[in-house]
């Protein structure tokens, strides 16, 4: 069980901002974290994984004090954590080999070639990480963040730089190592996809504070009342054809065109966010 | 046939290894240091450390001649205690030419450890690595090149000096005198074939160190592409 309360100033893009976050995460959930960039969400993984320090607040892990700004500024080191962290860039020593890698968090040959075994790389295991691709240079990293047998695991938009086939197979592993070590995962994602398939519960953070936290259904499928679907997009472009406006719509990169009235017309503007939405009839799927 | 007398050579080498090994011991904390430090006193260190770039040998020998001399409190004390002198032998050379050749340890290093993705350091402390193991197991191997270019040119600058031996170290044959000090004399002595001699080895062998650590970088560099 994670008990945490933090505050912490940030100095980001958009000017400062207040992190401020009270939390309670159960032994073996699996969090996913969301929100648009700079919004907090990898500084509060930093945060517990002690990567960071906090201005004011308290980080509790199963009855033990991680970090109590009120008693002489404790904070417990990123080493005494026994934690396991996946960072974007898969951060693999590249003066080791995949096994040494492994063996480097914990000196344990037999469980590093389980480890393996299971995402399927045990041949590689006396390759240097330079020679591997993306997807297998992550799922090496997840295996090493796995060696200590950590409590919790924390993964930093593991999979962002990945393609397709690769994520669902990453998604798979991580799915297989959450459920059989049972450890409390927390996932900083931007992928609705990933998150609906992966977690039990969505925390959506905007300006460092926590706006929604709820099951994935209910904070990523955007229809609220009758509506039958919706969608979130950018609006690209607004032009006429005969009487009628137009716009053009960018929905998860792909593009709509939407009728609008023409008091619409003169409220919306280019680069605006609008929700599509239908109510009147059933939409239809078919398979591609 | 000339008779060369190696011995400048063997004190210019002598010279430059204990100046080397003691400085790498001390310079790649202090390169790590750097590298992380946010304190405000970090750009000061800084330029302390870049200060024998800038300044003639002769006044940081003259410094070292001061604080080192018999009449200095560091002076007296070493007399003292030790009953050593610590002007005009080998080991006020060895403590000049760590001064005078620290640059050149700490500046490649602290680079090196700057340009390392932060990742790096952030995962070895996850896998349960202090400080030390970080610098041992995951920094120096994945520097290598600034390593070698680091104790390199340390040792080959150690080999160069002049001036700074001139002040402090005299010209005592076996102990303080190099092969740039003895290059000096013989022209001093018109013995220019001497000068020659000895220039030309000095030339030769400054040229294959540093050909050498070009080379290696170069290899260390194809070895990635």
């Amino acid at each position: 069980m994670i008990k945490l309360q933090i505050k912490k100033m940030l100095a980001g893009s958009s000017g400062q901002m207040n992190l401020d976050i009270k939390l309670h995460i159960k032994q073996g959930e699996f969090v996913a974290l969301t929100g648009v960039s700079g919004s907090g969400k990898t500084t509060f993984l930093r945060i517990l994984a002690g990567l960071e320090k906090i201005d004011e607040g308290k980080i509790s892990v199963n009855e033990t004090l991680w970090v109590d700004t009120s008693k002489n500024k404790k904070m417990l080191l990123p080493q005494k954590r026994n934690i396991g962290y996946l960072f974007q860039d898969y951060a693999l020593f590249p003066n080791m080999t995949v096994l040494k890698n492994l063996t480097f968090a914990k000196n344990d040959k037999q469980f590093a070639l389980t480890l393996l075994e299971m995402v399927g790389l045990e041949e590689l295991k006396d390759s240097m990480p330079e020679k591997l691709s993306g997807g297998q240079k992550q799922r090496v990293a997840l295996c090493r963040a796995m060696m200590s047998r950590p409590k919790i695991l924390l993964l930093d938009e593991p999979l962002s730089a990945l393609d397709l086939d690769m994520r669902k197979k990453l998604q798979e592993d991580i799915k297989v190592f959450h459920e059989q070590f049972h450890i409390t995962t927390i996932m900083v994602s931007h992928d609705p996809s990933e998150i609906y398939k992966l977690s039990s519960r969505v925390i959506l953070l905007d300006q460092g504070k926590v706006t929604k936290d709820a099951c994935a259904k209910e904070v990523l499928l955007k229809t609220s009342g009758s509506q039958k679907f919706s969608f979130e997009g950018e609006l690209l472009e607004i032009y006429q054809a005969d009487i009628l406006n137009i716009a053009v719509v960018s929905i998860a990169n792909q593009l709509v065109k939407v009728v609008l009235d023409s008091s619409q017309a003169k409220e919306l503007q280019v680069g605006d966010i609008v929700t599509i939405s239908t109510k009147a009839f059933a939409p239809t799927i078919s398979k591609k | 046939m000339y008779d060369l007398d190696w011995e400048p050579f063997l004190v210019s080498f002598k010279l430059a290894f204990y100046t080397t090994s003691i400085l790498f011991v001390l310079c790649v904390p202090f390169a790590w240091y750097l590298s992380q430090s946010k304190s405000k006193i970090k750009p000061v260190l800084e330029a302390l450390t870049a200060l024998p770039i800038v300044l003639p040998p002769t006044v940081i020998g003259f410094y070292i001649l001061f604080a080192l001399s018999v009449n200095s409190p560091i002076g007296i004390f070493f007399e003292e205690t030790f009953g050593i002198k610590l002007v005009f032998n080998f080991t006020s050379l060895v403590i000049a030419s760590c001064f005078y050749s620290l640059p050149f340890m700490v500046q490649p290093l602290q680079a090196a450890i700057q340009n390392m993705p932060k990742s790096l350091i952030e995962a070895s402390y996850i896998c349960g690595k202090n400080n030390f193991q970080t610098i041992w197991y995951v920094i120096l191997p994945n520097i290598k090149p600034a390593v070698v270019t680091a104790v390199v040119t340390t040792f080959a600058h150690t080999i160069g000096e002049f001036g700074v031996v001139l002040m402090v170290g005299g010209s005592i044959p076996g102990e303080t005198k190099v092969a740039s000090i003895a290059i000096y004399e013989f022209v001093e002595l018109l013995d220019y074939e001497s000068a020659h001699i000895y220039s030309f080895i000095m030339l030769a062998i400054s040229f294959s160190v540093l050909f050498c650590v070009y080379y290696f970088n170069y290899q260390q560099r194809a070895k990635h592409d």
